[in-house]
């Protein structure tokens, strides 16, 4: 490093971890300045009577009781297909597949399932839950569609938990007489159930927000009672969010704000469930 | 740990099914529904169709009603797939649509529920007050860019509409960008922007002195400036109002239908019944739209 | 009792291998459906009509290229922003943040990537668009560049963590070695660093591309659905119009087995294909460092 002037390389670190700084602040800055400005605004709106009663006059007055049942049985409906499927898909690709081009596949599948629009899934849910199979517009189909959606979430973080377990712990346990499936689920699962447990919430999280891939599944405006059967259609957070915001005159912004903001503390609060196990585990860990 | 998470999950589920279960009993009745009607389409109606099912819903709270928008031309289309029971629609329902319906053994008969204006509106700084048809026509397909073509301040126009599902917009188009002629080919400008929906129009409205957008009477809100309509150069400019659309003054004013699969038949005939009674019929106007005349209209 | 143990071992083993071939058969499923609905577009619409400059499906203009177009600019431009931002924040994060400092950003980081696509689009024609007409003096504040600045804000979550565990797993050694031959921490994370996890970064790139492409509510309550062809850079100040939200804006409206409804599905089959595109460049491209590193550290 012949050319190299002290004087100038320490200037430009002082430069150069400066404007790195305030990028790192200016990405940071709107997450806060978003949640914040949301809070003030629908902070407002809250009471007990606008959580849990039916709207009325329109939709103009409170109660989004429904809508957030609904969110609640389509994040249910989405981990019931999408959780057994996706942590059986983990444990196959950490424990029994070897680096065949069939494996290679599976991994392209799954990248390529996380890359595919969200808007996309709903067209195919469309087309083949809805109308193939016939389930209507129904919690049914926008469940099945979620759970497609959420489904390589679920299996790389899976993947990842597992894979981290130290092989150690297998080898001890086949050394004492147990089958594969027994090391499995005795010990490697338990070992990696907060990493998965994290990847699951992470993916229903998503799903919980997620508007396009019910759109045309299984959303509906407005219902005046909650859905009997899984082939009921459903009001949601999200879709109704975009109604309230969009399609309905005279809605009194609050109202909006107020909705706004508790779909962001359902998300939002899973996302921290996620990152107190994620934590916890982390400290306790014993490799 | 595991405990902690249990315990969680147990507790939420318990206040979840509380939850639900006193809100059924106040969202439900005691007995069991006897007939539910799923009613689809216009966003122009869906509000009003809202309103009507409120009211019918708590004098009859043995049927139960779902509604959705989406737009005129998902309501048909929900009709032809067999999907809903009434389709809403703001703009009669074309010849492709009813040969598809047929071809599907679906029978549009058509009720002619309410009447509508559509305002030309602009943002209350706006100067301009009125216009004929034909400027509108002009600004909309294009020809005009500026205010000042049309007696205003130096802006740009920026053009906006409802989406192409709209029956609103396809309405606007055929009765004002064509003014009402067939084989006028007009198209809306290609940078005019299709929003999403009413209040996305009346937001931008509300913060943009350039815009200008066309949208039913009762979703107008008090703040903005509605456009006084003349149908020709010279002629009467009227601003859109009860009385304006029922003595055809307001020249762009419009029939609101509802379409079912042939003659309804039970609980879907006592409610369109019901929404053609002077009771329903006052919900019509205190929403800002048009009673539909006393005789209804025969069906196409 | 180790007959039945044996059993239920193969039982569990065969429902464990068929899930990891779910994903292969869902991609199928979902790429399947998309042709057969989609497929019909080339017989009814024809591809000269397909490439015209005009959208207007009920009067059976079906040109795509304005909505091709309108994608491109937006993701372009949200790629312009998340990519410095995206990458500076992940280098902050894992090379020049104290500790304590990490574990609060890497979550408030993950929580913006948790932010409903639908509550951005909200604030989005409520605050940033007004807030943009009356700063850039446009005509409008719903422009390609509005969607652009969420698009960026909600792609920067995947680039930040993809491209900090990729910058996190350059062994430490690599930048002990700089630092012993005299190099400032500034000049190592440019010159080594950086370079040596850039097939990590890459990636990080390319998914958060991706996401941009995919993504649909914001862009449908912000942009303006303008269908113009969308070519000049004034064009990210201008409404432009999305595959997506067109897709999401009319597919209500088709009856199912028109012609409409089979351009949308075609569309859908586009945008499968762009993403299946991206992903394979970046799997290729990882692929090929890997090879590299191996053939390095052998």
């Amino acid at each position: 490093m012949k050319r190299a002037l002290p004087i100038n390389r320490h200037v430009a670190q002082r430069v150069g971890f400066t404007a790195i700084t305030l990028m790192a602040i200016a990405t940071v800055l709107p997450i806060v300045a978003v949640v914040i400005y949301i809070l003030i605004q629908g902070l407002p709106a809250i009471s007990l009577e606008f959580l849990t009663g039916f709207p009325h006059d329109g939709m103009r007055a409170g109660g989004i009781l429904p809508a957030i049942i609904g969110t609640v049985y389509l994040t249910i409906g989405t981990a019931i297909f999408s959780v057994p499927l996706g942590i059986g898909a983990a444990i196959y690709l950490s424990e029994y597949a070897a680096d065949t081009p069939l494996t290679r596949t599976i991994r392209i599948a799954i990248i390529n399932l996380a890359g595919i629009p969200s808007v996309v899934y709903g067209l195919f849910g469309l087309g083949l839950f809805v109308l193939f199979l016939n389930f209507g517009t129904s919690i049914l189909a926008a469940s099945l569609t979620l759970s497609i959606m959420t489904l390589p979430v679920i299996i790389s973080t899976a993947e990842e938990a597992l894979r981290s377990v130290p092989q150690a712990f297998r080898t001890v346990s086949i050394s004492l007489g147990a089958t594969r499936w027994q090391t499995i689920q005795q010990i490697v699962l338990k070992e990696g159930l907060p990493g998965i447990l994290t990847g699951v919430i992470l993916g229903l999280e998503r799903a919980a927000g997620e508007t396009a891939p019910i759109l045309f599944t299984g959303a509906a405006f407005f219902l005046p009672r909650l859905p009997h059967s899984p082939f009921d259609a459903t009001m949601a957070l999200p879709y109704h969010l975009f109604v309230i915001s969009t399609q309905v005159p005279e809605m009194p912004i609050q109202i909006q704000y107020g909705t706004a903001l508790v779909l962001l503390v359902f998300v939002l609060t899973m996302n921290l469930i996620a990152t107190v196990i994620r934590s916890r585990a982390r400290a306790k860990r014993q490799w | 740990m595991n405990r902690f998470i249990l315990v969680g999950i147990a507790s939420l589920a318990l206040v979840f099914i509380q939850s639900c279960s006193s809100a059924s009993s106040e969202g439900t009745p005691s007995v069991s529904p006897a007939a539910y009607i799923e009613n689809k389409g216009s966003d122009t109606i869906v509000n009003l169709a809202l309103a009507w099912a409120e009211k019918y819903q708590s004098e009859h709270p043995e049927v139960r009603m779902s509604v959705t928008g989406g737009g005129s031309g998902t309501g048909i289309a929900s009709l032809i797939n067999g999907t809903v029971d009434i389709a809403n629609s703001s703009r009669k329902i074309k010849e492709e649509e009813i040969k598809e319906a047929k071809s599907k053994g679906i029978n549009p008969v058509e009720f002619v529920v309410a009447r509508d204006a559509i305002a030309v509106i602009v943002n209350p700084e706006d100067p301009v007050s009125q216009l004929t048809l034909k400027q509108i026509s002009n600004i909309y397909s294009g020809k005009y860019s500026n205010w000042t073509e049309v007696g205003g301040e130096d802006r740009p126009i920026v053009r906006l509409s409802r989406e192409t599902n709209s029956g609103t917009h396809v309405y606007f188009l055929e009765t004002v960008l064509r003014l009402g002629s067939k084989e006028d080919k007009t198209l809306f400008s290609m940078d005019t922007l299709l929003l999403p929906s009413s209040e996305v129009i009346i937001a931008e409205l509300r913060q943009n002195p350039n815009a200008m957008g066309y949208d039913g009477l009762g979703y107008v809100p008090k703040d903005l400036k509605v456009i006084a309509v003349a149908k020709e150069e010279g002629g009467p400019y009227v601003l859109p109002s009860i009385a304006t659309v029922n003595d055809k003054s307001y020249p762009i004013a419009r029939d609101l239908y509802m379409y079912t699969n042939g003659e309804p038949t039970g609980v879907v005939k006592e409610y369109l019944d019901w929404i053609l009674s002077p009771e329903a019929q006052e919900i019509v106007a205190q929403l800002g739209f048009v009673p539909a005349s006393p005789t209804p209209n025969p069906s196409p | 009792m180790e007959k039945s143990l044996s059993w239920r071992e193969f039982a569990i083993t065969r429902l464990i291998k068929a899930s990891g071939y779910s994903a292969i058969l869902f991609v199928a499923l979902i790429f399947f459906f998309l042709v057969r609905e989609g497929f019909p577009t080339f017989g009814e619409v024809g591809a000269s009509s397909l490439l015209s400059i005009r959208w207007y499906p009920i009067e059976d203009y079906f040109g795509i290229l304005p909505l091709i177009t309108g994608s491109l600019i937006v993701t372009i431009g949200a790629g312009l922003i998340a990519v410095p931002f995206g990458i500076g924040t992940a280098i902050y994060i894992s090379e020049i943040a104290p500790r304590w400092m990490r574990e609060i950003l890497k979550p408030l980081v993950e929580l913006l990537g948790g932010l409903p696509s639908v509550v951005l689009g909200f604030l989005g024609f409520l605050v940033l668009s007004p807030f943009l007409r009356a700063f850039l003096n446009l005509p409008t504040g719903l422009t390609a560049l509005t969607g652009s600045l969420l698009l960026g804000g909600i792609a920067v979550p995947t680039v930040v963590s993809v491209a900090e565990d990729a910058l996190d797993a350059v062994p430490r050694a690599y930048r002990e070695g700089a630092w012993a031959l005299g190099a400032t921490r500034w000049q190592t994370i440019w010159r080594v660093t950086l370079p040596a996890a850039r097939s990590g970064v890459l990636t990080a790139i390319m998914l958060g591309v991706g996401r941009a492409i995919g993504e649909t509510m914001t862009v449908m309550m912000v942009t303006g659905n303008a269908p113009v062809l969308a070519l000049k850079l004034g064009s990210l100040f201008s409404p432009v119009r999305t595959m997506t939200a067109t897709i999401a804006a009319e597919m209500g409206e088709v009856a199912s087995g028109s012609v409409h409804y089979h351009v949308l599905f075609f569309i859908g089959m586009l945008l499968f294909l762009i993403s299946l595109g991206v992903n394979i460049a970046a799997s290729s491209v990882v692929f090929r460092a890997k090879k590299r590193a191996e053939r390095i550290l052998s």
